[in-house]
C-alpha cells in the first residue's frame, strides 16, 4: 500500500472508496475535503497529506483551502455540534445574547469543545431560518424562537 | 403509467435516447401523437391528483415544507395527516404533499387545502384529526385555525383572503408552497417546461435573447447588470465551450429567498439555466450552492436526476440538438464565493478568491472560458419572460427597474417572511403595509436592506421607491433583497460593528484596503461600543470607510463601508452619545448599559435575585428589589426573566 503516512488510510474502505472517487481530480478537491471531514468529523492533519499525493495536488494547497473555507475543521469536535446563528435577523432579535449565554453554559470559546467531548460550540452567519429568528441548531435541528433559558433546556436535551 | 410524465402505450416513443419534440405538452394536453380517448383519460387523472378542480370531490393537503414551517414541526406533519386521512377512510379521494416555502414564516406550521385554498395556521398534530374530520367529512372549516387580520378582525378563509398575500404579486413564487418541489409532474402540470419546449420548438436562441432584452432583466444578486446583454457578449466570444452558472451561494444574512426558491421550485431555476445554455450555446452547468442549504442541495440533486430521466436535462433534449447537464457545486463556506470569479476559482478547487475584473468572466470564466453567471432568483424569472413575453414583464416595475423582486423581510417586524412585490413600490408600503410593521408595538428605527454590503436606512427615507438606482442613491443597496427592521432597541453603532465584523471575517485577504481597512474600522467600533471611542474617531471612521469603499479589489470591499458610512449620516448622535455621553441609548451595547429595577412594577418575587450570577440584586421577599450598580455585570439576565417588565435597560 502506498498510504505510508497515515495507518489510518490502510484500514479504513471509505476513505479508499473517498480518495478513489477523487483521484487525480484537483477540481473536486473541496467536494473530497467534505466527503472526508463528513466521515471523520474534522480533517486529519494525516488524510490531507495523502490526499495530497492521490488528488495530486500540494499539501500546502490542501492546507490553504481547508484554512479558507470555514466548513473545514482542523480538530476533532464534540458529539454535538452547537451553532448559534448570527446572522443579521438574530443578532436583531437577541442572538448575540444567546450565544454569550451558551458560551457561558458551556464553559468553552468559540469552535471549543467541552471536557467530557459532548458539545462543539460554533456560530453561524445564517442558515435562511430568518423567519423564526433567533435560532439555534444542533447538529442538524434547527430550534427557532429561542431565548437564553430556552436554548440552554434545548442545548441539554443533547446527551 | 405510473405517473404523469409516463408513456401512456406502446405508441408512445419518448425517452432520453429517443426524444419527441411534443414530449412537454403531450404530458398536458395530450396523448397528441395519436387519438385515444382511453390514453387522454388516463392522462386527465393523473392530471386531477395534481392540480385539484373547484367542486371536486378530491382534496390536497399542500404543507408548507420550507425550513422555517419544517423545523417549527411541519416536517413530521405529513406523516400524520396520511395516517389519519386512511383512519377515516379517505385514503383514495386526498394526497399529502409537502411543499416549500409560501412565504409567511411568521404563522407556520401552515396548511393549504386545494382547491379551495383554505389556509391553517399555526397547525400541531393535535389539530389534524379536527381538520380531517370537520374539513373533509363536515365540509366546514375549522374557524380557529383560520388567519385573522389583526385590523380589522375579520377571518381569513383563503390564502387569497390574507392581506399579506394580496398586496403581494407574485411571479417567480408563484407555484411555491404550491407544489411538491420533489415531483416534476407537479411542474409540469403547472405550465413547467412549456417555455423550454416554446423555445427549442419555435424560436431561435437570438429570438429568445431579443425577448430578455426586451424585458429589461437585471441580475438579482445584487449588482443589477442587465441579464441579455450578459448572455449576448458571452455568446459573441468565440469559444469551443461555454458554460452557464447559477449562484446560490446565498451568504447575505438575512436573505433566504434563493434558500425558498430552490427549496419550493427547483425546476424553476432547471428551466431557466437551459433556455440560458440555448441562446448562449452551452452544454454544461454548474449550481453553486451553500452546504449550509442542505435540503436545498437535496432537492435539487432529486430535481436534476428526475429532469435526466425524462430527458429535460442530457443530450439531445426535445429532439431539438441542445445538449445540456447541469452539477452541483457545494460550497464551503466562504461569503467571498458569492463575487463571480471568487466562486469560480471555487469550483475549480481553489481557495474563493476573486481576480481584477478585466477579461469579463463572460469572456474568460471558469475554465478560461466564457461564462454566463446568473442568481437563482434571475434564473427562475427567465421562464415566466419567455412564456409571457418580454413586453409583459416590462410593463411591471418602474423606468430601469422591471419586473418584481422578492425580498426577505426579518428583524422586529410583525410578519416575517419572504414578499414578492412590483419594483417601485416604497418602503413603508413592504415594512407597514405587507409587513404588518413592528413587532411587540416597539417603533421603528431604521432599516437595513442589502445585507453586510447595504446600508441602514432611517424612517424618513421610507418612502423611497425600491428600485436599484434611488436605493444605491441612498447609500445602500438593493444586494439580493434582505430587509431586516430594527427598532428602539437596536444600536445603530453595535449594528454597525456587526456587520464590519461579518466583513472583517470574511475579507479574503487578497488586497490591503480591504484586509487591514476592515481590520482597523472593526477596532474603532470596538472602541466606541466599549466606551472608549474619542472624537476624532467618527472623521477617521469616514476617511478609511472612503478609501476602502474606493480602493478594494472586489464588490466585498467596496461595499464593506456601506453600514458604518450610513449609520454615520443617518444616525450620528447615536455615536456621539456612546462617546461623548458614554452611554447606549438602545441598551445593547454591554460595557455601556445599565439596569435598573422600577420599584412601581417590582413584585419582589425574586426571580432576579435567584438568577443573577454577580449577587448583585439584593430584597426581601414581596418587597421591591434593588441592583447594585458596582457589582452588577450587565449581563441582562435579569431584564430577560423579568415577568412583569419591572426592569428598565438604558
Amino acid at each position: 500500500m502506498k498510504y505510508s503516512c497515515n495507518a489510518q488510510m490502510e484500514e479504513d474502505p471509505t476513505l479508499n472508496a473517498i480518495v478513489d472517487l477523487y483521484r487525480n481530480k484537483p477540481e473536486q478537491l473541496i467536494a473530497a475535503l467534505l466527503a472526508v471531514q463528513k466521515h471523520y468529523g474534522y480533517l486529519p492533519e494525516g488524510v490531507m497529506r495523502s490526499l495530497a499525493k492521490e488528488l495530486k495536488v500540494p499539501f500546502s494547497k490542501i492546507y490553504g483551502v481547508a484554512t479558507f473555507y470555514s466548513q473545514f475543521r482542523l480538530k476533532p469536535r464534540g458529539r454535538h455540534l452547537v451553532s448559534v446563528c448570527l446572522g443579521t435577523a438574530c443578532q436583531v432579535r437577541g442572538g448575540e445574547g444567546i450565544y454569550r449565554r451558551v458560551k457561558r453554559e458551556l464553559g468553552v470559546k468559540l469552535g471549543g469543545t467541552t471536557p467530557d467531548g459532548r458539545f462543539t460550540l460554533e456560530t453561524v452567519s445564517c442558515v435562511g431560518a430568518c423567519g423564526m429568528a433567533p435560532v439555534v441548531i444542533v447538529n442538524e435541528d434547527t430550534h427557532g424562537r429561542q431565548t437564553p433559558e430556552k436554548a440552554i433546556k434545548v442545548i441539554k436535551s443533547y446527551e | 403509467m405510473e405517473s404523469l410524465m409516463d408513456k401512456c402505450c406502446t405508441q408512445c416513443r419518448h425517452t432520453p435516447a429517443t426524444p419527441c419534440s411534443d414530449y412537454v405538452n403531450c404530458r398536458v394536453e395530450g396523448p397528441l401523437c395519436h387519438d385515444d380517448p382511453e390514453c387522454k383519460n388516463k392522462r386527465r387523472e393523473f392530471l386531477d391528483h395534481i392540480v385539484t378542480k373547484p367542486g371536486s370531490e378530491r382534496k390536497k393537503v399542500v404543507l408548507c415544507g420550507g425550513l422555517n414551517c419544517g423545523s417549527a414541526g411541519a416536517f413530521g406533519l405529513a406523516d400524520v395527516f396520511r395516517e389519519e386521512i386512511e383512519n377515516q377512510g379517505l385514503g383514495d379521494l386526498i394526497t399529502v404533499v409537502l411543499s416549500g416555502c409560501r412565504g409567511f414564516c411568521e404563522q407556520g406550521p401552515s396548511v393549504i387545502i386545494e382547491p379551495d385554498r383554505t389556509f391553517y395556521r399555526w397547525v400541531t398534530r393535535e389539530d389534524i384529526p379536527e381538520i380531517v374530520n370537520v374539513h373533509f367529512k363536515e365540509g366546514q372549516v375549522v374557524e380557529r385555525l383560520l388567519y385573522q387580520d389583526p385590523q380589522t378582525g375579520a377571518l381569513c378563509r383563503t390564502c387569497d383572503d390574507i392581506p399579506f398575500y394580496q398586496r403581494q404579486m407574485k411571479v417567480v413564487l408563484e407555484h411555491c408552497g404550491f407544489i411538491d418541489p420533489e415531483n416534476i409532474s407537479e411542474y409540469i402540470a403547472v405550465g413547467g417546461y412549456r417555455a423550454l419546449a416554446q423555445a427549442v420548438n419555435n424560436m431561435k436562441p437570438d429570438g429568445v435573447l431579443e425577448e430578455i432584452k426586451k424585458s429589461g432583466l437585471r441580475g438579482r444578486g445584487g449588482a443589477g447588470f442587465p441579464t441579455g446583454k450578459k448572455w449576448d457578449t458571452a455568446r459573441r466570444v468565440p469559444a469551443d465551450k461555454r458554460y452557464v452558472i447559477c449562484n446560490a451561494d446565498e451568504g447575505d444574512p438575512g436573505a433566504f429567498m434563493d434558500r425558498a426558491v430552490l427549496e419550493g421550485n427547483p425546476h424553476s431555476v432547471l428551466e431557466g439555466m437551459l433556455l440560458c445554455a440555448y441562446v448562449v450555446g452551452s452544454d454544461e452547468g454548474y449550481i453553486y450552492v451553500r452546504a449550509e442549504y442542505p435540503l436545498a442541495v437535496r432537492r435539487l440533486r432529486i430535481a436534476i436526476e428526475q429532469a435526466e430521466r425524462y430527458g429535460l436535462l442530457g443530450t439531445n433534449i426535445l429532439n431539438s440538438g441542445l445538449n445540456f447537464n447541469i452539477k452541483i457545486n457545494e460550497g464551503a463556506g466562504a461569503f467571498v464565493c458569492g463575487e463571480s470569479t471568487a466562486l469560480m476559482s471555487s469550483i475549480e478547487g481553489n481557495r474563493g478568491i476573486p481576480r481584477i475584473k478585466v477579461p469579463r468572466s463572460t469572456e474568460k470564466g471558469l475554465f478560461g472560458k466564457p461564462t454566463v453567471l446568473n442568481n437563482v432568483e434571475t434564473f427562475a424569472n427567465v421562464p415566466k419572460i419567455v412564456v409571457n413575453g418580454g413586453g409583459w414583464f416590462a410593463s411591471v416595475g418602474t423606468e430601469r427597474s422591471k419586473g418584481t423582486k422578492i425580498f426577505a423581510l426579518s428583524g422586529k417586524v410583525q410578519n416575517t417572511g419572504l414578499v414578492e412585490v412590483p419594483m417601485g413600490i416604497t418602503l413603508r408600503e413592504l415594512i407597514f403595509g405587507i409587513g404588518g410593521g413592528i413587532k411587540g408595538g416597539g417603533k421603528f428605527k431604521a432599516l437595513q436592506i442589502g445585507g453586510p454590503s447595504g446600508g441602514s436606512l432611517p424612517e424618513d427615507m421610507l418612502d423611497l421607491p425600491i428600485d436599484y438606482e434611488s436605493l444605491s442613491g441612498a447609500g445602500a443597496m438593493m444586494g439580493s433583497g434582505s430587509i431586516v427592521v430594527m427598532d428602539e432597541e437596536n444600536c445603530m453603532v453595535n449594528m454597525a460593528r456587526f456587520f464590519l465584523n461579518f466583513t472583517e471575517r470574511e475579507s479574503c485577504g487578497k488586497c490591503v484596503p480591504c484586509r487591514e481597512g476592515t481590520t482597523r474600522m472593526l477596532e474603532i467600533l470596538e472602541r466606541i461600543t466599549a466606551g472608549n471611542g474619542n472624537l476624532s474617531d467618527i472623521p477617521l471612521l469616514e476617511y478609511l470607510g472612503g478609501v476602502v469603499k474606493t480602493t478594494s479589489f472586489c464588490g466585498l470591499g467596496t461595499s464593506a463601508p456601506n453600514p458604518v458610512l450610513t449609520t454615520l449620516s443617518y444616525f450620528r448622535n447615536e455615536y456621539l452619545k456612546h462617546i461623548r455621553d458614554k452611554r447606549c441609548p438602545a441598551g445593547e451595547c454591554v460595557a455601556l448599559r445599565q439596569f435598573m429595577i422600577i420599584t412601581e412594577k417590582c413584585t419582589g418575587c425574586g426571580a432576579c435575585r435567584y438568577l443573577c450570577p454577580a449577587h448583585a440584586v439584593s430584597g426581601e421577599k414581596k418587597k421591591p428589589h434593588k441592583i447594585d450598580k458596582d457589582v452588577c455585570i450587565r449581563c441582562g439576565r435579569c431584564y430577560e426573566v423579568c415577568k412583569y417588565k419591572a426592569i428598565k435597560r438604558r
